[in-house]
């Protein structure tokens, strides 16, 4: 683990010598985020994300924590609870408001960390088990967000329920018996909210020890950086302490600032107005519509329309749904490429951008009614994503000629590596 | 066999077992318990819907369909080849004998569960002139059968029987 350059944890106070003989985590915290930490010298501001998400997941259990002090999971009162939340507790709409916004901009993060992730080959050799827990930490958000917009049981909060645990019903033989498990009953009711708040309380705490099996798969290579070539020498790191921690804060303020004026100037923007109605079991609301952190999804689910062979439609909507993120699982062995960083690889960066401009499109359908165009345009683009995984990716990865590698970090930098390794004996 | 491995294979064995045995409660403490079970059943009176109207009741908690139909919805539910159909019935299996006009069925679309429209006047009926469910566009006819959109099944019709001319009980 790290690089034998790194710098040791040398304890001067004689009570920090003390606990470090007994105890020694103030060493295990400097070597993971401190001066002990060598960290590639060029990383630009995509790499802030993984430090931004992992606030988020603060800002989301502080948060949640003091809101289940005020919450009761009943389908009585779970409505009211939460009006009671926004009118009389004391900062109770705030702390709603940073909630239901901290988990759209947890989104807004991880997204940005994962197309990071795709643009910058990420996930190749050595760094497949950090990619594949993330998928895994990204499959655990979606579970977790589902049913935190449950528990206010509203028009949305109930349908949302209703339909994704429909999913499920989906799946041949056991689909029905599943379903019911699932619920407690045959449609989401109290049995239904009250184990989605035991669970929506308990995934996050999850999804903390998965980050940090995450880093630790992360701290054996370290990160990879813009280039993608691996670091060599000395030159061609800084300690993560002052260096990182300095540019994450800073990222982190601008950060703060877009997520406070989403709280304070518009937190109800994000959020739907028929999900402001109790649940009602009667009545399906005109429109409804995931969360829009869902909605790439969700327009793949409605595009098949049709039976395919002997598949039923449902349940290709079901399979093509989940496979669309269980496909990343695969990324590492589907580019073929020995060049990382997508700026090497002209082809690539293409059909990369044509990916996401994919994924927009599928996010907008997604948060259309089902009717044309909608329809017609959701079915071409999903076609589209599993093309890329499954054919373009493979083959332009196999293909394509990359352009030539600087030979180290410190030459992408300074322009020459001897230049860098005077500088840096200083 | 030496001593040691048959006391290995014995105490993870037993081990196993107890684990397995302890995940039984567990995994069923999330079915259904027994006052969800508990099968109620409901009393509707359908003297004041006319032909051609509908009304949503409830039944276990959940939307229920009652609709007295038309001449022309049932000659319309009868002229389509059963065999077409993606969950093949005709009018006649889903109603009961002499009371073909009354369509009773769950108001549950059987694609992920939503309360499809078309009981209330003016309410969109979809291209077959039966339900239309909002949620991904599934379109039922009037004898209720699915005719297009994701839906895999006719919308479910419950047990239930006629106790007068104007009283059903369902369940
Ligand atoms: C991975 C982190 C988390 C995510 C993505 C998340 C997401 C959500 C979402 C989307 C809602 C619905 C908000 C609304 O419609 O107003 C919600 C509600 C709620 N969450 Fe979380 N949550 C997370 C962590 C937590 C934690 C750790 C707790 C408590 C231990 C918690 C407790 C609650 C409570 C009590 C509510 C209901 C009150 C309300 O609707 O505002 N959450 N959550
Ligand atoms: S729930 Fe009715 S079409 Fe999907």
């Amino acid at each position: 683990m790290s690089f034998p350059w790194a710098n040791e944890y040398k304890p001067s106070h004689p009570t920090m010598v003390w606990l470090d003989e007994r105890l020694p985590l103030p060493r295990f915290v400097y070597n993971a985020i401190g001066a002990g930490y060598p960290v590639p010298r060029n990383l630009n501001y995509m790499w802030n994300f993984g430090v931004l998400a992992g606030f988020c997941l603060v800002i989301q259990i502080v948060t949640g924590i003091v809101l289940a002090m005020h919450y009761a999971a009943n389908t009585d009162v779970a409505f009211a609870s939460t009006e009671h939340i926004m009118r009389d507790v004391n900062w109770g709409w705030l702390l709603r408001y940073a909630h239901s916004n901290g988990a759209s901009a947890f989104f807004v993060v991880v997204y940005a960390h994962i197309f990071r992730g795709f643009y910058f080959g990420s996930y190749k050799a050595p760094r497949e088990m950090l990619w594949l827990l993330g998928v895994v930490i990204f499959l655990l958000m979606m579970a977790t967000a589902f049913m935190g917009y449950v528990l206010p049981w509203g028009q949305m909060s109930y349908w949302g329920a209703q339909v994704i645990t429909g999913l499920f019903s989906a799946i041949p033989l056991v689909g029905n018996s599943l379903h019911t498990w699932l619920l407690g009953g045959f449609a989401p009711d109290q049995a239904a909210l009250n184990r989605f708040f035991s669970l929506h309380f308990l995934l996050p705490f999850v999804i903390l020890g998965v980050v940090i099996l995450h880093i630790w798969a992360l701290h054996i290579p370290g990160s990879t950086n813009p280039t993608g070539v691996e670091v060599k020498t000395e030159s061609d790191t800084v300690p993560f302490h002052p260096y990182y921690t300095a540019k994450d804060g800073f990222g982190l303020a601008v950060f703060l600032f877009l997520y406070c004026a989403m709280v304070f100037f518009f937190p109800n923007a994000l959020g739907h107005p028929d999900n402001y109605i109790p649940a009602n079991p009667m009545q399906t609301p005109a429109h409804i519509v995931p969360e829009w952190y869902f909605w790439p999804y969700y327009a793949i689910l409605r595009a098949f329309t049709q039976d395919f062979l002997f598949i039923p439609a449902k349940l290709m909507g079901v399979l093509a749904m989940f496979s669309s993120i269980l496909v990343w699982f695969l990324l590492p062995w589907l580019d073929r490429s020995p060049v990382r960083s997508g700026h090497y690889r002209p082809v690539f960066k293409k059909f990369y951008w044509l990916l996401v401009a994919d994924v927009v499109v599928l996010g907008y359908c997604g948060g259309s009614p089902a009717a044309e165009p909608y329809v017609m345009i959701s079915q071409l683009a999903a076609l589209y994503y599993f093309l890329h995984f499954f054919v373009i990716l493979p083959v332009v990865s196999s293909l394509e000629k990359p352009l030539p590698l600087p030979f180290s970090i410190t030459e992408a930098v300074l322009g020459s590596d001897d230049a860098a390794s005077l500088t840096a004996a200083e | 066999m030496r001593r040691r491995d048959f006391i290995y294979i014995a105490a993870t064995g037993a081990a196993g077992v107890g684990a397995a045995a302890a995940l039984v409660p567990l995994i069923s403490q999330m079915s259904p318990s027994a006052d969800v079970l508990a099968e109620a059943s409901t009393e509707i009176d359908i003297s004041a819907i006319q032909p051609g109207q509908a009304i949503k009741a409830v039944f276990r908690k959940q939307p229920l369909f009652v609709r007295n139909l038309t001449p022309k919805e049932i000659a319309e539910a009868d002229a389509v080849p059963v065999a077409s159909l993606r969950d093949p019935q005709t009018l006649e299996q889903r109603t009961k004998p002499g009371k073909t006009n009354w369509l009773i069925t769950m108001g549950v679309c059987t694609h992920l569960g939503c309360v499809p429209l078309g009981t209330a006047e003016g309410e969109n009926k979809g291209e077959f002139g039966g339900y239309f469910c909002p949620c991904h566009g599934s379109q039922y006819d009037t004898a209720a059968r699915i005719r297009k959109g994701p839906a895999p099944r006719n919308l479910e019709v419950p047990p239930y029987e006629f106790t007068s001319d104007t009283v059903v009980k369902i369940g």
